[in-house]
């Protein structure tokens, strides 16, 4: 029999329904391997006792024939989510000790549908990062090796990604702001997609950049992702920019039969110096789609190289303001003062100590964007670049376009460090082609799709309508189908 | 746009991030070349065109005006690093 922890969401559902396996099963089979994943440190807080008394209650459930699609399946959970008694730090220093005394609407509705939680998942501190090095956790690494180097697992849900490729869990939640869940997708030869801002609830997620930030499946295939995505979707009025709109069954929606669907290509996407492999991967999946029946069309999005700009005007400006409020007098860590110190010294101190450097930087840089004087020419004219970014979208799919079709990063896994002496704005460059569909406020999905030359994956974006998530999973679908994509990294950890 | 020492300095404290002195210049050069990069901004033409608020065309939800929650006081005061007699704890804010 197959190591259970390998299974699909899918197909571990199937076998928790036909009583082949139990709850208890596999969520022993992915303890005893979340535990011995330490080389990896995808796994930041584990919670075997949590596990296991989730997986009796989803047990007796099954067996009373009440399981939704989620109830018995063992996931991890990025270290954004707040879990009501488990530690929860974001990643970062300044909320060590933090335990949180409620549940996120996300980590609630997935708890309600029978969902098992393993632990807690490295990501970058407060989801500021595009390596996973940013972590007060130290790295994550990526589970896929082909030389001695150790490789991120892109960031910043890096040990969500890590988790799944490594098969430490048949799942994992992730966020993403600006490529935080497509590009680490990408580089672990996993599936990850960003629903349409206002699918899923953002209360009890730590904030980053709240016009910004949406939360997410992380899985090893599209019908995974569609069941995930289900359990995590609806309506809350905890979050006051929460789509009041039905969920549909995305599973159903998944025929793979996508002919006659218009599938944009960009032509700005094509970007100065980018890899030769990318180029190829990109034309293949086009063939793809075409072969499955779909109608290619070259479109143009003009705006899209002030994408990046824009977000990182946006993005700092909106983690300054959220930030503020670690100041060392509500959560987690506050600096030790010396004599005479006052309350400006503590807040001071304790954001010094508590903030890694590129924190630091983001809410330093929002801070000026914001500040008297820099307010219209930047972040009012960052807001005006975006709404011309959106209309490029809008024009696209009133021109009939159904899904666009664009490489999900520029290049398969770096290695870990290897960026460290790079300036900040070249580790920004690993969102380029995510980061529009965060400013739009649109779906995107990362599919692997296939092995660059030293044998490590990579990925396709496709980018769908508003709200048409069953329709974009739907051609992600086709495109998994098409590319057959099935290689795991060999185990080294 | 070149940022220097001084404003380097005027932001970090605006952050309430304290930020010594030798640290500084090496703080002003990213800012300088993260500025740069978002300066192509300026080549856009965006005459007439709104500063985006909302994503999605939607109006905030309103409700009554009614208490929905609270009475948290024990778990809000929980996670704080000092809280004491029923309140946050801080250093002395006045003379």
């Amino acid at each position: 029999m197959t190591d259970l922890n390998t299974l699909t969401l899918a197909d571990a559902r199937d076998k928790l329904r036909a009583k082949d396996i139990s709850s208890e099963e596999l969520t022993g089979a992915c303890l005893k391997a979340a535990e011995a994943s330490g080389a990896l440190n995808a796994f930041v807080h584990h919670t075997p006792d949590v596990a296991m008394a989730q997986a009796k209650a989803a047990d007796a459930r099954i067996a009373g024939g009440d399981a939704p699609s989620m109830c018995g399946l063992p996931i991890g959970v990025k270290d954004l989510f707040c879990t009501k008694h488990v530690p929860g730090q974001a990643g970062s220093r300044i909320l060590e000790g933090f335990l949180p005394e409620y549940e996120s609407t996300i980590t609630a509705k997935l708890f309600d549908a029978g969902t098992v939680m393993l632990g807690k998942l490295n990501m970058d501190e407060f989801a500021m990062g595009s390596s996973n090095e940013t972590s007060v956790y130290g790295n994550a690494v990526n589970p896929w090796k082909v030389d001695d180097r150790q490789l991120t697992p892109g960031g910043s849900s890096g040990g969500s990604a890590a988790a799944v490729a490594a098969d430490l869990c048949l799942a994992a939640t992730g966020t993403d702001t600006g490529g935080s869940i497509r590009q680490p997708a990408a580089f672990t030869g996993t599936v990850g997609i960003k629903p349409t801002y206002g699918r899923c609830s953002r209360w009890g997620v730590v904030a980053f950049a709240s016009s910004l930030d949406q939360a997410g499946p992380m899985t090893k295939t599209v019908r995974d992702a569609a069941i995930m995505l289900e359990a995590m979707s609806g309506f809350d009025p905890k979050d006051s920019t929460s789509a009041d709109l039905p969920v549909p069954d995305f599973e159903a929606m998944l025929t793979g039969d996508i002919r006659g669907k218009k599938i944009g290509i960009p032509k700005e996407y094509h970007m100065d110096g980018m890899p030769a492999e990318i180029e190829a991967l990109w034309a293949d999946g086009r063939k793809m789609l075409e072969d499955a029946g779909a109608v290619m069309v070259d479109i143009t999005l003009p705006h899209t190289k002030y994408a990046l700009p824009a977000y990182y005007v946006i993005a700092p400006a909106e983690a300054s303001s959220n930030l503020a409020r670690y100041d060392g007098v509500r959560y987690g860590h506050r600096a030790k003062l010396d004599g005479g110190d006052g309350i400006t010294e503590m807040y001071e101190k304790t954001r010094a100590e508590g903030f890694g450097h590129e924190v630091q930087r983001r809410v330093m840089i929002g801070t000026y964007v914001l500040s008297a004087g820099f307010y219209d020419a930047y972040y009012n004219r960052a807001r005006r670049v975006r709404a011309l970014i959106k209309k490029d979208f809008d024009d696209a799919f009133a021109a009939g376009i159904d899904a666009i079709l664009t490489p999900a990063t520029p290049s398969s896994a770096f290695g870990l460090g290897e960026m460290k002496n790079a300036d900040p704005v070249q580790m920004y460059l690993n969102d380029v082609f995510t980061v529009t569909v965060n400013l739009a406020g649109l779906p995107g999905i990362s599919v692997p799709t296939g092995l660059d030359k030293a044998g490590l994956p990579l990925g396709l974006q496709l980018i769908g309508r508003p709200w048409e998530e069953g329709d974009l999973l739907n051609t992600a679908y086709a495109l998994e189908q098409a590319a057959g994509f099935v290689s795991k990294p060999a185990k080294w950890w | 746009m070149s940022i220097d020492l001084e404003t380097a300095a005027r932001v970090a404290k605006l952050a309430r991030i304290r930020v010594e002195e030798e640290a500084l210049p090496a703080l002003a050069a990213e800012f300088n070349t993260i500025l740069g990069f978002i300066e192509q901004l300026e080549e856009v033409d965006v005459e007439g065109v709104e500063p985006m608020t909302s994503v999605t065309p939607m109006a905030l939800r309103r409700r009554d005006d009614v208490v929905t929650d609270g009475d948290q006081q024990d778990k809000i005061l929980k996670t704080a690093p000092d809280a004491r007699e029923g309140f946050f704890a801080v250093p002395k804010v006045v003379e």
